[in-house]
């Protein structure tokens, strides 16, 4: 199976350390993938969602059409997108007269969706397509860290359409951080927003930033060497909104791609604000 | 001044947000379980009370409206099935097209007509890009004329220009 990979906007333009992460992960464990040609953002819920959900739609069934025209499935490497093109595709095929809809406007453009497009996000991909005994076979160094897992929110939630299990206590990305050899260890607030969704990291940074502190406080007093998640959005909220002495905070793939032995240069860590080397560091 | 309830106003909530709205029965688990009611005054239960009376100018003005970052967390432990997300993005659309509309989330909007993204994209970036090996253009909308042309029409089409007030430079 190949994937046609949608990047989207915050990992390719403001972390590309995670694009290129993902970039080596994929190739270590021999997926076969292409750049989704010609994608837009995806577009996010928050701003888009909120103020128009019919551009919303039509906007996620242009990048949905895209990937279905290239035969994949298409690949997220972030919950936002994640959710935004889940959702979209979701509606469209429930309600056959929204689709009518939105086909009427993709025609201005030559275009036309006709809902066989299965959305991904690469932690699921990881955890089911790829398992256990392929992604440990790649790894070359066992990661001594206690990581602090994030799951944010558009991962798994709504439960009710995602199903990839419950959301109260899952495991999934705790299993996925704990084959590197790392520790995933429990926190106070674990399911906690990361505060910068919904359009409130842009209206009301305040707001983003008082949660983004309680999660702080609760992983500094864990004793975690890092916070990992799988969203490059709540990774520029943590990375961004945390104080200097916040945790590091690490994509799924750039925490993969130490454990992979991947050239370290190509992570980007040096653009994180917050300074990721404690944990090179540690793992050296 | 007595608030007048508008049931056309809940009705309208209903069916084109979420048909859920009048299954709500005023627990309160959703605000219990809220991150921004626990800080805010932004009370996801008032909120549907609000939709489900009517009470559209207690709800559209209402910069509470636009404390939630919908995780989810609500709907997944509303005992009644309500898609609260849902609804409340719904309110946001109606609250748009009155006009109660933040710069920043314009600004936001704004990008996605020059660039295709949420964020912009400058020299920088491109630089930053390429010295981690790289393309510097990501083969998005940003490094196609035809497709960021395709977004801007199916955007137009649906009147997205005008609601965020997005005037095309000549």
């Amino acid at each position: 199976m190949k994937f046609s990979m949608f990047w989207g906007c915050i990992a390719p333009l403001r972390y590309p350390g995670i694009e290129s992460s993902t970039r080596d992960v994929l190739d270590a464990l021999d997926v076969e993938y292409k750049d989704l040609e010609g994608a837009s953002c995806c577009p996010a819920p928050g701003v888009f969602r909120s103020f128009s959900e019919p551009t919303w739609l039509s906007v996620g069934a242009r990048n949905l059409a895209l990937a279905e025209s290239d035969g994949n499935q298409l690949m997220t490497i972030c919950n936002g997108c994640y959710g935004s093109l889940f959702e979209s595709n979701y509606e469209l095929r429930q309600e056959p007269e929204k689709l009518e809809e939105v086909n009427k406007i993709l025609k201005k453009v030559g275009m036309k969706y006709n809902g066989t497009t299965e959305v991904r996000h690469e932690a699921e991909v990881l955890y089911r397509d790829m398992g256990e005994d392929r992604v440990r076979g790649k790894v070359k160094k066992e990661l001594n860290l206690n990581v602090a897992v994030h799951y944010g929110c558009h991962f798994l939630k709504p439960t009710e359409t995602r199903g990839l299990g419950e959301a109260e206590k899952p495991t999934i990305l705790d299993e996925i951080v704990e084959w590197t050899g790392a520790k995933s260890i429990d926190y106070r607030y674990k399911n906690l927003c990361c505060g910068a969704g919904g359009g409130v990291r842009a209206r009301n940074p305040e707001l983003a930033k008082a949660m983004t502190l309680k999660k702080y406080e609760a992983v500094k007093e864990a004793g975690a060497d890092c916070l990992v998640t799988p969203c490059p959005f709540c990774h520029l909220q943590y990375d961004q909104a945390q104080p200097e002495d916040g945790l590091p905070v690490l994509h799924i793939s750039q925490l993969l791609g130490l454990a992979f032995g991947s050239d370290e240069k190509r992570m980007g860590f040096n653009y994180h604000r917050i300074d990721v080397t404690p944990v090179l560091e540690k793992i050296k | 001044m007595a608030k007048m309830i508008d049931p056309e106003f809940a009705e309208k909530v209903a069916k084109e947000g979420d048909k859920s709205l009048f299954l709500c029965y005023q627990c309160g688990t959703c605000t219990a379980s809220c991150p921004s009611s626990e800080i805010t005054s932004f009370k996801t239960r008032k909120m549907i009370r609000f939709a489900q009376l009517g009470l559209k100018d207690d709800i559209l003005p209402n910069d509470d409206l636009w404390d939630c970052t919908t995780c989810y967390t609500c709907q997944e432990r509303c005992p009644r099935g309500v898609k609260i997300p849902k609804i409340i993005l719904y309110l946001r659309n109606l609250a748009a097209q009155a006009g109660y509309m933040a710069d920043a989330h314009k600004g936001t909007a704004k990008n996605l007509f020059i660039f295709g993204h949420a964020v912009s994209f400058k020299d920088k970036h491109e630089k930053l890009r390429k010295s981690l090996g790289l393309d510097g253009v990501p083969h998005t909308t940003l490094g196609s004329k035809k497709a960021l042309e395709d977004l801007k029409t199916i955007m137009k089409a649906n009147g997205f220009d005008s609601l965020i007030g997005y005037k095309e430079e000549k």
